[in-house]
């Protein structure tokens, strides 16, 4: 057993928070200049051009990439010989967004009741994911994701017979649907298999590859490579002022489900992409 | 090159896809101030510009923090109201409803956007930001802007013509 104060944790979230917030990652810019290089349309040039030199103004300032600097999702294993000591997981995990909200400038954007909606005035409480995991170390990834895309996912419960072809139809759809609504050009992260509520957290979790990474399985690839270059074709392009890049990557996670269930969700990030990890080891 | 208030004249030479580049002063209001204020914002609305967005708060040195656009549509119920008061301008990312491409025509109005997630770039345009109501809301408190150059695109234009649905 290896005990660990979770100041730790509230450190390192702190710092994440910040760093997700103003440093655009090296992943998600390389994306973005190679979609320069193969974007025709004039308006959609424009805009990737913008987002790039935006993301320099942002690192460079210490700024906000994006004035929506997120909902917390904070994705955690932890390994299961860790005791933490003088605080409690949740507790630590908070006053890390707390005080990284604080210090890094960024803006609070969290209702504290759904239909009061009062802001609860630091970005908490975050979004916590935990997974129990062999050893002794803490491994923790923050995605702070905006509201314009989260507004835009989606969940269908197909039947177990559905083709491929109609689960497509459903995920192309909704990035129709999304249009020049939510900051394309787009992250898709799809969610296929598990239950209800496991389908939205591995759409969320498609998200955090790095943009580029495709899945371990070989047959999944092949897919995410043909959905992009479909999603692709539908012009909506960067800002929806049409072009050729409607997303930068398309990431599907499958798990297993009932006899009875083919869940599927899709979860829409924007080119902002913001997320950081580390590991206390 | 719009300098608010704007009259009927400014509004009409604008067509869908137009760059355009703001000077004056701008409002900001969201969901939030939205509800609150209806149909009697606390500004002058005749004639003025409404920009769907709520900064990150102000570092040290600077005027603002960053401040992008949010998603337009989520105003398309109040929308209609005001551009019927006199509202010339709106300013935010993705497309509208029928009801305010409606109201754009029958107004003599104009819905402007600008790229969603480039909002530490924009902040490079304003050059003053002053609370004007509903302290309370925090971010989403109206601000009165004062913006230089402040680059956007016309979206939806006064005879409705609609940058989204061209592409």
């Amino acid at each position: 057993m290896r005990e660990i104060e979770a100041k730790k944790i509230t450190d390192a979230v702190k710092t994440l928070c910040i760093e997700a917030n103003t440093n655009l990652s090296a992943d998600v810019e390389e994306a973005l200049n190679k979609a320069l290089k193969n974007e025709t349309s004039p308006n959609g040039r424009e805009i990737i051009r913008q987002i790039i030199q935006n993301a320099e103004i942002a690192r460079k300032e210490k700024l906000p990439i994006c004035q929506d600097t997120g909902t917390a999702v904070v994705f955690l294993q932890l390994g299961q010989d860790v005791r933490l000591i003088n605080s409690t997981l949740t507790e630590a995990v908070n006053e890390g967004v707390s005080l990284g909200y604080d210090k890094g400038l960024l803006r609070k954007s969290i209702a504290l009741d759904p239909l009061r909606r009062k802001n609860s005035g630091d970005n908490t409480p975050a979004v916590i994911h935990t997974e129990i995991v062999p050893g002794d170390n803490i491994r923790i990834g923050l995605l702070c994701k905006g509201g314009g895309a989260e507004n835009k996912s989606a969940i269908k419960m197909f039947k177990p017979t559905s083709s491929k072809e109609e689960i497509e139809q459903f995920i192309i759809e909704t990035v129709k649907n999304a249009g020049p609504d939510a900051c394309p050009p787009y992250i898709v992260g799809v969610g296929i298999g598990g239950n209800f509520d496991t389908v939205a957290l591995i759409a969320k979790k498609a998200l955090l590859r790095r943009v580029g990474q495709h899945s371990s399985a070989m047959d999944t690839v092949k897919w995410e490579k043909e959905l992009l270059e479909k999603v692709n074709k539908l012009g909506i392009g960067p800002m929806g002022l049409g072009g050729k890049t409607t997303a930068l990557a398309v990431n599907i996670e499958t798990r297993p489900c009932h006899i009875s269930s083919l869940p599927v969700a899709v979860n829409m990030e924007c080119h902002a992409h913001r997320y950081a990890e580390t590991t206390i080891s | 090159m719009l300098k608010p208030p704007l009259a009927n004249k400014d509004i009409e030479k604008l067509n869908a896809g137009d760059r355009v580049l703001i000077t004056g002063k701008i409002y900001t209001a969201r969901d939030a101030a939205h509800q609150k204020f209806g149909n009697n914002p606390p500004f002058d609305i005749k004639g003025a510009i409404i920009y769907y967005a709520s900064p990150t708060p102000t570092p040290s040195g600077k005027v603002i923090g960053s401040i992008g656009p949010t998603t337009a549509s989520r105003m398309d119920t109040f929308a209609p109201a005001l551009l019927d008061k006199g509202l010339k301008v709106m300013i935010g990312k993705g497309n509208r409803g029928q009801e305010v491409v409606a109201a754009i025509k029958k107004n003599k109005a104009v819905y402007l956007v600008v790229p969603g997630g480039v909002a530490a770039l924009l902040s490079k345009h304003v050059k003053k930001s002053t609370v004007i109501a509903y302290p309370e809301l925090g971010a989403e408190a109206v601000h009165e802007l004062e913006v230089v150059d402040f680059p956007a695109i016309v979206a939806i234009d006064s005879k409705g013509r609609n940058v989204f649905e061209k592409s």
